[in-house]
């Protein structure tokens, strides 16, 4: 036990980012239907979107409620820098999702007045994900921090680059969201989520481009990281990764497949996501806090380890349970309680 | 305008939990309510407790989904708003809420998937199955959260070093002094909330003689319930209350707005404490009552509130008001489960209209119990957020008042639509009814229940015909 001890916050740091990369892929794609709800045509088309993630929001949404609350259990010391410093789009993030959340329930009983619900899920869904863009970037960015306290202005998080990060989470999560449809759905709502998919790629790999090309030059860092020897000879896979994802993903958007578009959209994430963890490890806020440094009690991070190595093979076997129960086509009319 | 960040940021924690805590209260019941009734239907296979549970899960999902959007926000204030509280006490508090996750929200939420939209897709056994989880999901969770709050009120097992609580001893953090009470006296609340909202629904159809086999079989389970619950709430309250005594007597001092410790404690009926004076005003009181109901003797001696420096002392105004209400509460649900079961056994409890009417309008008594329950604890906590720990007005994030200033307006704002709304819908839900459309019934008894889910599923996407 006492060997495991200078492991723990690294194996913690593990968890997180397999808490939060989770969340960002299911709760992606869910956000990412809400994205498109305005461009679908009626009344049937958006019920059939609603349903192909109605059985699956929350489960998703909770890995979200893992991740803050794991990095309150590994990383108090970060949790109280991380969330004062971001407060205005952290809050409105979570009321965003509020809206997003009730709007499933109160879509179907308001019918068939449920316009205004048709309203909040597309603005709960896209205020959501451009806040959790703003935070990634308000993140990268890096905050100020005083004897261990945030120590900045409430909007120290707003700068173009976090505006970008903001757009092109929302991008993403849309682009997620399109090609989940083209998966689930059939017919009209398949056919225009695959139009809307090839722009949402070019976007996406804008994006990425953009935040890759910037963040280097900005933060010292991530220049280190990536431009010194022998680094950039390990770390060149990575770049080369996403493009041949990006790729693959018109490839199968051209020739008509189901089932790849979605693959390769969370493969593309994937990659974004570990490209950014490899530019700022170790920090957990960085760059001025460690992984080391923000750590909780070895017997709080271990005990809360015994639970995670117990529970969450369960959750994930269930989960994949559910999403099984729940496989193929949504078809029109199938569904609700 | 100078505002203090402090008090606007329990203010926002104040409203955010208040609103929280009403949906947990009821869905932690209403799962096992519906788990209770699809199994029954399981075992005899009568049509209309199938209609109950998918009329019940439907209101189920309204609610649940509230419970759970607003209950993130909860977990993330512990960050933007106490951040100091998640640094000082976040080694123990931290993984009580860890466990929460992953035992109990994930559970609920995954098959709360299968409970909402799988009535078609799985066997009704695999269906019964899902419910049962997410029941036991939403009792895990008032098991973990309710082990992290009473730890903030008896903090055993942790050492303080720096200022910084360590854990020790995880059983003795979990299973601190005040937990065993605070748990039982919260989750037979939450379900004695729930039977009531069944009873008061049973008897609003029977007053409007709607839905008459369901109406009966909800008066009967809620009935039953009260009758057995609200006694069963006292004696847990009295221990609880002599259990807070013996940790925090500060805080029954100020319930019983009992100012001279030197005295026998009267029973206070009414009065309008006056803290500045240090003394009641307009008092009813019964003499030596109180400390007859907590010493077991007429002339033991309770603390009293001038035993503490002010400093020390919660506010007594809010918790002694707060006391009497869920007092007054509890009271009339023991009446109600009382004359119900008379009525009961002379096989008059369908037809008492001078009954039934006023029962019809009972369904927010226990809500209102626990909120002021919950009213009575936290405030009486204070000027603790941990006891003997931290103090609340250290706990405090660094963020601008005029930061917590916009996002309480939004809160109260947006909570307010959410919640008229929602309350609106499930009144919808109620007025409608559990019957909807006619099941087919050309197959026979096998093909009932996916008869019955076809209809659900007709039902519920009636609008596009």
């Amino acid at each position: 036990m006492d060997g495991l001890a200078p492991w723990l916050p690294l194996i913690w740091a593990g968890i997180l980012l397999v808490a939060v990369a989770l969340y960002v892929v299911l709760d992606g794609f869910d956000l990412g239907v809400g994205i498109l709800f305005p461009w679908a045509h009626g009344e049937s088309e958006r019920d059939l979107m609603m349903n192909s993630v109605a059985p699956f929001w929350d489960g998703n949404e909770t890995w979200l409620v893992l991740g803050g609350g794991g990095l309150l259990v590994a990383f108090p010391v970060a949790f109280s820098i991380i969330m004062p410093a971001l407060y205005l789009p952290v809050i409105v993030m979570l009321l965003a999702l509020v809206f997003r959340g009730v709007s499933f329930e109160f879509r179907w009983i308001a019918k068939p007045h449920h316009r205004v619900w048709d309203w909040t899920f597309a603005t709960g869904s896209t205020a959501a994900g451009f806040c959790q863009g703003l935070i990634l970037g308000g993140l990268l960015e890096g905050v100020r921090v005083e004897s261990n306290a945030f120590a900045g202005g409430s909007f120290d998080w707003l700068t173009p680059f976090t505006v970008l990060t903001g757009a092109g989470v929302t991008t993403g999560y849309a682009l997620l969201g399109a090609t989940w449809l083209i998966m689930k759905t059939e017919g009209s709502v398949a056919e225009r989520a695959r139009r809307q998919a090839r722009g949402l790629l070019i976007a996406v790999i804008a994006a990425m481009g953009a935040v890759s090309l910037w963040t280097p030059f900005v933060l010292e860092h991530v220049f280190a990281r990536w431009f010194t020897l022998p680094n950039i000879l390990y770390l060149s896979p990575i770049p080369i990764l996403v493009a041949l994802t990006a790729l693959w993903a018109w490839t199968a958007l051209a020739r008509g497949a189901e089932k790849s578009p979605f693959i390769a959209s969370i493969l593309l994430f994937l990659l974004g996501f570990f490209g950014l963890v490899v530019s700022n490890y170790p920090y957990v806020v960085p760059p001025v806090l460690t992984i080391r440094q923000a750590a909780s009690a070895p017997e709080s991070q271990l005990f809360m380890l015994f639970g995670v190595a117990l529970v969450l093979p369960l959750i994930l076997g269930y989960t994949f349970v559910v999403y099984r129960t729940f496989r193929g086509k949504v078809r029109p009319g199938e569904g609700y309680h | 305008m100078d505002l203090d960040p402090v008090l606007l940021a329990r203010l926002q924690f104040a409203f955010t939990i208040v609103f929280h805590i009403i949906f947990p209260s009821f869905t932690i019941g209403l799962a096992a309510f519906i788990a209770t009734l699809l199994v029954r239907w399981r075992l005899t296979g009568r049509d209309h407790l199938h209609r109950l549970a998918r009329f019940w899960t439907r209101i189920f999902a309204v609610s649940f989904a509230m419970g759970v959007v607003s209950g993130i926000v909860l977990s993330y204030q512990f960050g933007t708003n106490w951040s100091r509280f998640s640094v000082v006490v976040g080694n123990v508090i931290g993984p009580l809420l860890g466990y929460e996750v992953l035992t109990a929200f994930f559970l609920e939420a995954t098959f709360l998937g299968i409970m909402l939209f799988g009535w078609k897709r799985v066997s009704p056994n695999v269906h019964t199955l899902s419910a049962v989880l997410v029941a036991v999901g939403t009792s895990l969770s008032a098991f973990w959260i309710l082990a992290a709050n009473s730890w903030m009120h008896t903090p055993t097992g942790h050492v303080v070093r720096d200022g910084i609580a360590y854990p020790v001893d995880w059983l003795a953090i979990i299973f601190n002094p005040s937990f065993p009470y605070r748990f039982s006296h919260m989750f037979t609340a939450a379900f004695l909330t729930t039977s009531l909202v069944i009873l008061a629904v049973g008897a609003r159809y029977r007053m409007a003689g709607r839905f008459d086999p369901e109406a009966r079989t909800m008066m009967r389970m809620g009935l039953g319930m009260v009758a057995l619950l609200a006694p069963l709430q006292l004696v847990i309250g009295d221990l609880h209350g002599l259990n807070t005594l013996e940790h925090q007597p500060v805080k029954v001092a100020a319930m019983e707005a009992h100012w001279d410790g030197s005295k026998p404690a009267d029973l206070v009926l009414f009065a309008f404490p006056d803290e500045n004076a240090e003394a009641n005003r307009w008092t009813l009181s019964i003499p030596k009552g109180a400390s007859l109901i907590l010493t077991h003797d007429p002339d033991g001696k309770v603390r009293g509130l001038k035993d503490f420096p002010p400093s020390e002392r919660p506010p007594v105004l809010p918790v002694f008001f707060a006391f009497r209400v869920m007092v007054a509460l509890g009271l009339l649900m023991i009446a109600i489960g009382v004359i119900g079961v008379v009525l009961w056994y002379r096989g008059r409890l369908f037809d008492a209209r001078w009954f039934l009417n006023p029962v019809q309008h009972c369904w927010p008594f226990g809500f209102i119990a626990i909120l002021a329950g919950w009213w009575v604890t936290e405030t009486g906590r204070q000027p603790w957020v941990a006891h003997g720990i931290l103090r609340t007005a250290d706990a405090v994030s660094p963020v601008t008042a005029a930061s917590v200033l916009t996002s309480l307006i939004l809160f109260v704002i947006i909570y307010a639509v959410v919640f008229a709304v929602g309350l609106y819908y499930i009144n919808r839900l109620i007025v409608k009814g559990p019957e909807g459309p006619e099941p087919e019934r050309d197959e026979g008894v096998a093909s009932r229940p996916l008869a019955a889910a076809t209809e659900a599923t007709r039902h519920a996407t009636g609008a596009e015909g």
